[in-house]
């Protein structure tokens, strides 16, 4: 606080220079501000960068590498020196030719998002009525129901993997059950086949459906389909025309949230799958632990990426649209 | 209220028999004393003797446990500070690129962060000679992926929190970390402790990233579990199995309990 007094011009000398160190003060807070805000800030952004952005360039060197077995690491130096210290780039294409050349590369990616693709529908179509179910249901009810669906979300996917595989074998009550009704022959197991994967996957994955879908139909205003009926609209047309739209940023999100991590899934084909429910999760585990050859694992991972990084980038960019259209009305 | 066909009942019941079945199957054999886990001998505790006599299970658990605590720590600070920076700075340099590196790890493979993560730790330990593969790769693979799951949480707490106490105690001169640690901190201590959990037990389900990152003999609980899964189903798992599926229970069941009691005394005013 200024006060100029008129008692001499020391006392404005004083007062300059406590307005001074006032403003040195001001200076100071703000540039300690601001270096908490850059440490703040630097912190976890060295941290992923490090630990999350830098390896995918490594991933991508090594796609790059020739594999070299017996020595560490198992690959060759993209950059070789020379005796005269002249370096040379030596990328080896081998690895992406060997991934779109043998068919089973090829099978494996088809295969891996034809089980993801099959199975986030079986999770939308059980999903949605569950979600529904929970949005309807009064508040004790809808915890209790929310709970019972958060339970398995927290429960370790390998245990509840685990779980399946002895209802799958073939003296469990599932195999029993579907020899009974003719699905499967009597005496075999449905462990071990396509069929256990995509129930393993289901089961596994109806709970990422089931929370994004729930939280949408929680905010949907239903007094709606009690104006639709009352205009006359039969249930499943209101159904169609009303809760389904609504609801399309839970059905968007839960899908890609069961289809992404999906696509990638190694425990579920390779515990309850058979040798041939090869996906491309397996392929890239195979690669690296028994055949021990880093550049096809690192090839397979970047073709993974951009198999992933596709249907992300399209959800990026509707939830944006969204989030300006909700944000401008 | 118009009334909903039988049918949507039957489908709801059916899905939430889905979802329990197995794990109901698991606990049942638990308790069975037949060798085969499938197949019922009668009541019996065996398993779970023989799973607490199992001192390989047992110093995987402590392992396990070990680098999950410690990961979901770390995880807590990064993500509180990422959380901070994408909802109180405003625009900054960068800050597209740690949005984007705080939602990624979230839909990448397992596969994938396993990979790149050990691939990183081979070409760091030729440089320097650090890290050793081992428990603490492991730790340092799990802070990784598990930091994006806590900035989330800490994320939408922030941002759906009543700004006013932060800006009335800027305006009568708080300091910024004090009014972080006086305001902003008791605020979000909910969301730390579901973020920690979160973080903790993603840390502790991981196969996948732990299988790639670890050591010689740092085989953590998911890897044991896997490795005996592989060979045949063992009845020990069963009893282990249902003593995680109990805690874990346990824990939703009373964070629901406490939710519950708090919307009720919120909506009491």
């Amino acid at each position: 606080m200024s006060q100029v007094r008129g008692d001499g011009g020391w006392q404005l000398f004083a007062d300059v220079v406590r307005n001074l160190f006032g403003f040195f003060r001001v200076v100071r807070d703000e540039f300690r501000s601001n270096r908490g805000r850059v440490l703040v800030t630097l912190v976890p952004m060295l941290w992923l960068g490090l630990f999350f952005a830098v390896p995918f360039l490594i991933v991508a060197k090594i796609s790059f590498a020739e594999a070299v077995f017996g020595q560490v690491p198992p690959y060759t130096a993209l950059v070789e020196r020379a005796a005269d210290g002249a370096a040379s780039l030596r990328l080896h294409v081998s690895s992406y030719a060997l991934l779109l050349q043998d068919p089973l590369y090829v099978a494996a990616y088809l295969r891996s998002l034809l089980f993801a693709g099959v199975s986030t529908l079986f999770c939308l179509l059980i999903g949605y009525p569950m979600a529904y179910g929970i949005a309807r249901a009064k508040p004790v009810m809808r915890l209790v129901l929310m709970m019972l669906v958060i339970l398995p979300f927290w429960t370790s996917s390998l245990l509840r993997t685990y779980a399946m595989i002895g209802i799958f074998k073939a003296n469990g009550w599932l195999s029993t059950a579907l020899a009974a009704i003719g699905v499967i022959d009597p005496g075999t197991a449905v462990l071990h086949t396509n069929l256990a994967v995509y129930i393993g996957i289901v089961y596994n994955y109806l709970p990422f459906m089931v929370l994004p879908l729930a939280a949408t139909l929680m905010r949907l205003d239903f007094t709606l389909l009690d104006a639709a009926a009352d205009l006359g609209a039969k249930p499943a047309q209101s159904f169609l025309r009303i809760t389904v739209p609504l609801s399309m940023p839970g059905i968007i999100a839960g899908c890609l949230l069961v289809f992404i991590p999906a696509v990638g899934e190694f425990v579920i084909p390779d515990l309850l799958g058979g040798p041939d429910a090869l996906t491309i999760g397996r392929v890239l585990w195979t690669e690296f632990f028994t055949n021990r050859d880093w550049p096809l694992a690192s090839a397979v991972a970047v073709a993974m990426l951009l198999l992933i990084v596709i249907p992300t980038l399209v959800f990026e960019y509707i939830e944006n649209k969204r989030e300006r259209r909700e944000a401008a009305s | 209220m118009n009334r909903r066909p039988w049918w949507l009942w039957a489908v709801i019941a059916g899905g939430y028999a889905f979802l329990y079945i197995p794990i109901i199957s698991v606990i049942v054999y638990s308790f069975s004393a037949s060798r085969m886990a499938t197949v019922w001998g009668g009541f019996s505790l065996r398993w779970y003797g023989a799973l607490f006599d199992n001192q390989q299970i047992l110093d995987a658990l402590g392992r396990s446990l070990v680098i999950s605590a410690t990961a979901a720590t770390a995880a807590v600070f990064l993500g509180t500070a990422s959380g901070m920076a994408l909802s109180r700075f405003g625009r900054f340099p960068g800050r597209g690129l740690l949005s984007l590196m705080n939602s990624a790890p979230m839909v990448m493979p397992d596969v994938m962060l396993g990979l790149s993560s050990l691939l990183l730790f081979v070409a760091l330990q030729q440089m320097t000679g650090w890290p050793q593969r081992g428990m603490g790769t492991i730790m340092l693979a799990h802070i990784t992926l598990t930091t994006c799951y806590v900035t989330v949480v800490v994320r939408s707490r922030l941002t759906s929190l009543d700004r006013s106490l932060e800006e009335a105690a800027m305006d009568l001169g708080a300091r910024p970390w004090r009014v972080f640690f006086l305001i902003t901190l008791p605020l979000i201590a909910p969301a730390l402790l579901a973020g920690w959990l979160l973080a903790f037990t993603l840390s502790l389900d991981d196969l996948v990233i732990a299988s790639f990152t670890s050591g010689p003999g740092a085989s953590t609980l998911p890897m044991l579990i896997y490795s005996k899964v592989k060979l045949g189903v063992t009845p020990e798992i069963n009893a282990l199995a249902t003593l995680i599926i109990s805690v874990v229970a346990i824990g939703v069941a009373v964070a629901g309990v406490f939710m519950h009691r708090m919307e009720a005394r919120r909506a009491n005013g």
